[in-house]
């Protein structure tokens, strides 16, 4: 069995997250994903601390760590410095490294989100890009989003953009050489081998539950990812 | 005693000489706000500000939702500074809220652990031959507009007060997680005293409302939003905060945060297309301006020009409580100078 807390003491996070809690529970009190979800951050720093490795694999296999909304609250109000959010994010990183996620409907959905921000940051060097809001896929933004993202060169532009042209200006195109060292970063850092991790567990994932998954935004597996909802 | 105490809600915010890296939200929801900005700073203050073609995202979005690793994004955020060092610059002043905690977080991260500031000097040489150096100021551009707000009260047309009545118009600050809770000292006024705004609305006439949820989060949630099964997450949030501000009838929301504008604004909509239900008496729901609109819109910018017509929420009956004028024809208005027809969205 691997050491999981061993690999988590070795993130910057939890050397950073994870003081002596004394289970106070502001955290807990503070989370809007504790009022929201089945989700208790305080049980997080408490888990953590046992060093329990049997516990921290049913975390990280469980929908759990991924209510978290990083908004960082609990940041702000601890007053032993614990940060339960930087905590999530370590575990969240290693679920994913040891392909725990896909056991859990929340955690398969980081294979969509690898599809979508991450793909989007390598390609175009936007996490988020209007093109990319379709209204089909965001029925929330409303009829002046839709009116937008139909005239988005038009209406941008008016509005002191420099939409998919070279030069500054905002949804500008991001030059080529900046693209590449993006990429390159991804490269040495490990970003790519991260991605090709949460594809590889995910494409095995999609054929134990025979559901067809390709590189598209339209394939089976990517559909029930990205709305499917374990909570209903 | 008292300044002293106060002096850890202060923080010192460079006067000139500002590098922007914009927003990915922003610029894809609310492109007229950053131009605004720009224009505030640059043509208004007469300050110098660079707007680099070169810069991208910092992978914020991506990181928050854990597709991206820290190691990952500490060497992007390397790449920005290189950037930045490149052009001469030491102010590095993100448009984004995310990238403004983001950027608190990693530079915190390298004076407590050298050992990762070494490793992310070796990726970036490794991957793309550049070195840098960290920047003396990490600066939100609402503390840029905090600081001059006097002077630039000077210059303004209007105030934030009903025309009418000679009322000050009540206000709504939210103020984005990631700019108050990540690094409250790097902040003006921190989670505890959110200042930055309301420092701007009662300098420019208005009334700032202290509701109970004053403090929540939007909903944004990173993987709550950008999945839509998780949506619900997200448009709860926000309800949470319309229903705690409902009773104190606020005039309009205004916000620091790119993400918060555009979820304060939309679920807004959604809420009334589910609910029925709107959070005013005249069923039109309650403005959100970012607080560059609400800066340009009190020097007298064309409303158009700042981009209000890209609210779902209509600001109009904001402009005419304030007596803001603005032409209905410009509206619709594109870049080739042809009206874009709205009907049928």
């Amino acid at each position: 069995m691997i050491d999981y807390f061993e690999r988590l003491s070795r993130d910057v996070r939890v050397k950073e997250g994870l003081k002596a809690c004394m289970n106070c529970g502001i955290c807990t009190a503070i989370c809007p994903a504790a009022e929201f979800f089945p989700y208790n951050p305080k049980e997080i720093c408490n888990i953590l601390q046992t060093k329990d490795n049997k516990k921290i694999e049913a975390l990280l296999k469980n929908e759990t760590i991924w209510y978290c909304g990083q908004c960082m609250s609990c940041k702000a109000r601890c007053p032993r410095e614990n940060v339960p959010g930087m905590l999530i994010s370590a575990l969240r990183k290693l679920s994913q490294e040891t392909g725990l996620f896909v056991e859990s409907s929340k955690g398969r959905q980081q294979y969509a989100i690898s599809k979508t921000i991450a793909e989007s940051i390598l390609k175009s060097g936007y996490c988020v890009h209007a093109e990319n809001v379709k209204p089909e896929l965001h029925p929330e933004q409303g009829t002046v989003w839709n009116w937008y993202y139909n005239n988005l060169e038009e209406i941008a532009d008016r509005l002191g953009a420099n939409y998919k042209k070279h030069g500054p200006g905002s949804l500008r195109l991001i030059g080529k050489k900046n693209l590449d060292e993006i990429n390159a970063i991804f490269e040495v850092t490990g970003g790519k081998k991260f991605l090709e991790t949460i594809h590889s567990y995910s494409t095995k994932k999609a054929q134990e539950m025979n559901l067809e998954i390709d590189d598209s935004l339209n394939s089976p597996y990517f559909i029930k990812t990205y709305t499917e909802d374990s909570d209903q | 005693m008292e300044r002293k105490f106060w002096k850890n809600y202060q923080k010192d915010i460079p006067d000139n000489n500002y590098y922007y890296e914009r927003s990915c939200i922003r610029q894809s929801f609310f492109p007229g706000s950053e131009t605004t900005f720009l224009r505030i700073v640059g043509d208004v203050l007469g300050k110098q500000i660079e707007d680099d073609q070169n810069l991208h995202t910092c992978t914020g979005i991506g990181y928050h939702a854990d597709v991206v690793p820290f190691e990952t994004t500490q060497t992007i955020i390397a790449r920005l500074f290189s950037l930045m060092s490149e052009k001469g610059y030491r102010n590095f002043v993100p448009s984004c809220v995310t990238s403004f905690g983001l950027l608190n977080e990693v530079v915190e991260t390298w004076k407590h652990f050298p050992e990762e500031l070494q490793q992310t000097r070796d990726f970036l040489k490794q991957a793309t031959g550049r070195e840098f150096e960290i920047p003396e100021y990490i600066t939100h551009p609402c503390d840029i507009i905090y600081k001059f707000r006097k002077e630039l009260k000077e210059k303004m047309r209007f105030q934030i007060v009903n025309q009418k009545t000679g009322e000050p118009l009540r206000v709504v600050e939210h103020i984005g997680c990631h700019y108050s809770k990540v690094f409250p000292q790097a902040v003006i006024g921190s989670a505890e005293f959110p200042q930055v705004l309301a420092g701007m609305v009662e300098e420019w006439g208005g009334q700032v409302i202290d509701y109970p949820e004053r403090r929540h989060c939007c909903g944004f949630g990173f993987r709550h939003y950008l999945i839509m099964a998780n949506r619900g997450y997200s448009i709860a949030n926000s309800r949470k905060k319309f229903e705690s501000m409902e009773p104190y009838h606020p005039d309009f929301i205004v916000t620091n945060c790119p993400g918060c504008t555009m979820f304060l604004d939309r679920w807004q909509y959604t809420i009334k297309e589910m609910e029925g239900k709107t959070y005013d008496k005249q069923g039109n729901g309650i403005p959100v301006l970012t607080y560059e609109e609400m800066t340009g819109l009190l020097l007298g910018f064309n409303p158009w020009d700042l981009g209000l017509q890209l609210h779902q929420i209509s600001a109009e009956p904001l402009l005419d409580k304030i007596g803001i004028p603005y032409d209905k024809e410009q509206k619709y208005l594109g870049k080739s100078g042809k009206i874009i027809d709205f009907k049928g969205f």
